[in-house]
């Protein structure tokens, strides 16, 4: 560790903060209305390579086309990856730090060929695996707002049956 | 292309906190090392190339506070936001186009200022990723365990990486992080976000570093060792996360691929003698040895735990410890070259390997090795 000196000046940027309004643009609003007032999810299907992708976008990257074809996408899917964070994380909208642990997971839902990020509500390593399935689970209906959040997190599903 | 040399190099110490200097002074340090190692001064200096990220900085266009630290006054500045590797191309380009004889790149990064999670958190996507909390190093994690498991590779085999870096960096001036390690102790060490343990996860770190580029002409006439570049590509995949296959290096291959075409070299494991890639965690230095092409794909960790990759094996990686050992982000990627030309020059001090004539660095941008950068260096034009 370096030395604590005292003859040198720190200058601290205090509460000072960069707040943005970012556009979610026309697909993305279409894709975070779907959830917050159907929750349900919305892909997009490339007309070139057929692929769907989830959030909605207007552009397939591969085929630089454009995309128009909506189609539903299932709120189950399977774990592509995971990782159960140790550390915590202050969130930048709330300020607060988030408990830890906590899992994040790459989710494959079903019928789409892209995959999202979002928690897992697991954290038992005995119960997580690459593979495992998932379902959303989203906020009451009183308190869906249009964003990424409205999803409360993945729940793992009973394997079992 | 035609030949263009790396004529002189410099780099600050990396320290967890450079109290004493801000970003300025340590662009300062580092551009005067630069100029006294190629014996040049500022005024044969026709152009310069500053690399910074504003988020780091915490000010927007970083670059122009460091314009007299980098002697760029009265020249034609720009600035690359992102990596060293990438920004150094961008200086070649510069040269190639003969506009210009000389560039000055310089790098700097102050780890120590900001808060790290939150900065890495603002690469994500802001309607999609960020409010999630993802950052550099969770991202990584969901990288590692998707390789690790559809390779096999274990967590041990990335810890070995980890005792090999931390261990070359006693012999490296400039390193942060000298580390006597065993496998035991990396594995004992609390997990981050798994399977990453502190201990594979690269430190918050301070520096700055600085290269001068020149034509072929000029280049023979500053220096009796210049390193030439043979070969340089780099290539990008998909920004978000969930449109990639994390466990894929398909746009290292490809730099790969075109930076060896370019130096007509067919057969890496045979004619590479040192590698300097970005290991920012420990997997990393497994997965980009499988996307140079010096191993086939999931078998990085058998080459680490054959030796191959120590400083005494037939291909060492690293030898200045690495990323893992000292993490200015952005410069880290430059340190990488100039490790390299030091390399093939002769001049690497204590952590020399034997009889270089090519070597390789490697440097990424974005998420999880979104981008790649391959420069391939050797001592003959
Ligand atoms: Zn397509």
């Amino acid at each position: 560790m370096a030395e604590k000196r005292k003859d040198l000046i720190k200058i601290s940027s205090g509460e000072a903060e960069q707040p943005f309004r970012w556009s979610a643009g026309a697909d993305g609003s279409k894709f975070l209305t779907e959830i917050r007032d159907h929750k349900r999810f919305m892909g997009i299907k490339c007309p070139k390579c057929g692929k769907v992708y989830v959030p909605i976008r207007r552009v397939c990257g591969p085929c630089y086309v454009e995309m128009e074809e909506l189609v539903p996408v299932s709120d189950e899917g399977s774990i592509v990856t995971y990782t159960v964070v140790q550390f915590g994380f202050v969130d930048p909208s709330t300020g607060k730090q988030k408990p830890v642990p906590y899992c994040y997971a790459v989710i494959h839902l079903d019928g789409s060929d892209s995959y999202i990020l979002h928690f897992v509500d697991e954290t038992d390593p005995e119960k997580l695996k690459i593979g495992a399935r998932v379902k959303a689970v989203f906020e009451d209906d009183d308190k869906r707002t249009g964003s990424l959040l409205d999803i409360k997190h993945f729940a793992l599903l009973d394997q079992t049956g | 292309m035609e030949p263009v040399a790396i004529v002189g190099v410099g780099m600050t110490e990396i320290m967890d906190n450079h109290l004493a200097s801000n970003y300025a002074d340590l662009v300062f340090e580092a551009s005067q090392k630069a100029l006294a190692d190629a014996g040049m001064t500022i005024d044969q200096v026709d152009n310069v190339i500053t690399i910074s990220n504003d988020f780091f900085d915490g000010r927007t266009i970083s670059s122009m506070a460091v314009m007299d630290a980098c002697g760029s006054y009265d020249k034609n500045v720009s600035t690359v936001e992102g990596d060293g590797t990438f920004g150094a191309f961008y200086a070649l380009m510069r040269v190639l186009s003969g506009s210009y004889e000389t560039c000055l790149v310089c790098a700097h990064h102050k780890g120590s200022e900001g808060v790290m999670s939150l900065i890495t958190n603002a690469m994500f996507d802001p309607i999609y990723e960020r409010s999630l909390g993802i950052d550099a190093i969770t991202s990584a994690a969901l990288q590692a365990r998707v390789y690790m498991e559809r390779y096999g590779v274990s967590e041990e085999e990335c810890a070995l990486v980890s005792v090999k870096n931390h261990g070359n960096a006693f012999k490296n001036q400039v390193a942060q992080l000298p580390l006597k390690l065993t496998v035991e102790e990396v594995m004992a060490s609390p997990y981050i976000s798994d399977p990453l343990k502190l201990l594979d996860c690269s430190p918050v770190s301070d520096g700055a570093s600085a290269l001068i580029l020149a034509s072929k002409s000029r280049a023979r006439q500053i220096t009796e060792k210049p390193v030439w570049v043979k070969g340089v590509a780099h290539c990008c995949d998909a920004f978000h996360l969930g449109d990639r296959d994390l466990s894929s290096t398909r746009a290292l291959e490809e730099a790969a691929r075109k930076a060896y075409a370019m130096a007509g070299i067919s057969d890496p494991g045979r004619e590479i003698d040192v590698v300097e890639l970005y290991d920012a965690f420990s997997y990393m230095e497994l997965m980009w040895l499988e996307g140079l092409g010096f191993c086939e794909r999931g078998e990085g960790g058998k080459l680490t735990s054959s030796g191959e990759t120590a400083m005494d094996g037939r291909l060492p990686v690293n030898p200045s410890g690495g990323c893992l050992s000292g993490n200015p982000v952005v410069v880290a990627g430059l340190n990488r070259i100039i490790e390299c030309a030091l390399q093939v020059r002769g001049d690497a001090g204590e952590h020399q390997v034997e009889g270089v004539r090519t070597a390789i660095a490697h440097g990424i941008n974005g998420p999880c090795g979104q981008s790649h950068c391959v420069w391939i260096m050797g001592g003959e034009a």
